[in-house]
């Protein structure tokens, strides 16, 4: 399993791959909010928790086609699957890779992105928690979807059509706890509905991915 | 004593809904007409919200089939996982449309009649935004049977995303209430006889509804059959080709 993670990491790093795409995109769709809306800080700051939630929602789900569709081109997948290894566990590693090399970046990267859109000083932490607690979330979500799509050429569109539906509740909870953060207003009622989204999708979802990826491999 | 499985076999239920497609396509005719009718001309306007009030007779047995079409689908996706009956996924297949076509009525008569009761068409209200997002769910499972092009798999992975999308469009729902206040008025059914809609307009609707679930019934037997069908014709050909 440790062998699979960092084999997945080191790809992701190496291999001009969504590491640095994610985080680029982000920053693109920080940079075009301003253009779209007009420079007025008051504004930004105003929408700015929802902007980056759905800038690191977005930048996720850029990468998450790639989760199994080089290992499917190229077969490694198939000798994954036949390896001692149970589906479950190769899924939820796939996830965790995903969240580490996207993921963590994203969240690392908000407070900088968050300066850029004038988001209030009190408004940083609830960002970093949400975001921190969040993204798991959007990469188990993903990963199911990845596994969906995994055999079909044209996969890429139909994934975000079925992924986002599933987001949803992630992204609302999430921006709420960033958006009454940046009020400074009490953020424990979504972040515990945020955390309980995060850590059921964790629990349950590696199972029916692991469903859908045997069909697709049969 | 016969078992329900039996209708399993796609003969079986072809004879059978060969047999009933008639009378329930009159009878949803006849209950629709009779429902719409009384429902248009035949009921007092409401003192506030005058003749806009009778659009309730399409809205309210759409919205009701909207979800319900969404749930029959999550009853026979788990019977295809359970036992694996082709005509089980291939009802759940033939639902879907149908399904989506009832959401975008209810969304569409909602807006007609949100433009001068609410003075707009369209709100971030809870009812609406979850019935939008059920749209959405509606659109990505009839996009994944589209996209794969052999049947068992399709089969198999619509039915776990038939069962996920469940789960995620629940928790959406209860995610939107939380997230804005709501505009739209409560159920206007109930079994609780109080909060009820006034009698005048409750028995044409409940014409209307009855008309509804028949027209959807019809509807989702129908294009089953032809699913079935088109099913055999490829199959023939496939064996024709290999002569």
């Amino acid at each position: 399993m440790r062998a699979l993670l960092i084999r997945d990491i080191r790809l992701a790093v190496r291999a001009g791959g969504g590491f640095g795409l994610g985080l680029a995109f982000f920053l693109i769709v920080v940079v075009l909010v301003p253009f779209g809306v007009g420079p007025d800080s008051g504004l930004l700051a105003r929408i700015a928790p929802g902007i980056l939630w759905l800038g690191a929602l977005l930048s996720c789900l850029l990468s998450l086609d790639r989760i199994f569709a080089l290992d499917w081109e190229d077969g490694s997948l198939d000798l994954l699957a036949t390896a001692p290894l149970p589906m479950e566990a190769l899924v939820s590693v796939k996830a965790l890779a995903h969240w580490l090399a996207t993921g963590v970046p994203l969240v690392l990267a908000s407070p900088l992105f968050a300066l850029l859109l004038s988001l209030p000083p009190e408004g940083y932490l609830p960002l970093l928690v949400s975001l921190a607690l969040g993204t798991p979330a959007l990469s188990v979500i993903g990963t199911f979807g990845a596994a969906l799509t995994v055999g079909l050429k044209r996969g890429g569109l139909l994934l975000s059509l079925l992924v986002l539906p599933l987001y949803v509740p992630t992204l609302i909870f999430g921006a709420e706890v960033a958006r009454r953060g940046a009020e400074g207003l009490e953020t424990a009622v979504p972040l515990a509905m945020l955390a309980g989204i995060t850590f059921g999708a964790i629990a349950l979802l590696p199972f029916a991915s692991a469903a859908v990826l045997r069909v697709n491999l049969r | 004593m016969a078992s329900i499985w039996e209708y399993a076999n796609p003969k079986k239920f072809i004879q059978t809904t060969d047999r009933l497609l008639p009378w329930l396509s009159v009878l949803s005719a006849i209950t629709l007409v009779i429902g719409l009718i009384w429902g248009f001309f035949f009921t007092p306007d409401d003192f506030r919200q005058g003749s806009t009030v009778k659009i309730i007779y399409l809205h309210v047995p759409a919205a009701l089939m909207a979800i319900n079409a969404w749930l029959m689908m999550l009853v026979a996706s788990l019977i295809w996982i359970v036992r694996r009956h082709h005509v089980s996924a291939l009802a759940a297949r033939a639902a879907a449309p149908v399904g989506a076509v009832m959401t975008v009525i209810a969304l569409a008569t909602g807006a007609i009649w949100g433009q001068p009761m609410w003075g707009t068409w369209w709100a971030w209200d809870p009812r609406l935004t979850s019935f939008l997002i059920l749209f959405l769910f509606y659109l990505g499972y009839m996009a994944l049977w589209a996209a794969i092009e052999n049947d068992d798999t399709a089969a198999d992975l619509t039915s776990v995303l038939c069962l996920v999308g469940s789960v995620f469009a629940l928790l959406s729902r209860y995610a939107v209430n939380f997230w804005n206040q709501g505009l739209h008025q409560g159920a206007s059914l109930s079994l609780d006889k109080e909060k009820n809609v006034a009698d005048v307009f409750y028995h044409p609707l409940l014409f209307c509804i009855a008309g509804f679930v028949l027209l959807f019934i019809a509807l989702v037997f129908l294009r089953t059959q032809t699913e079935i069908r088109a099913r055999r014709m490829r199959a023939l050909l496939a064996r024709e080709r290999l002569g």
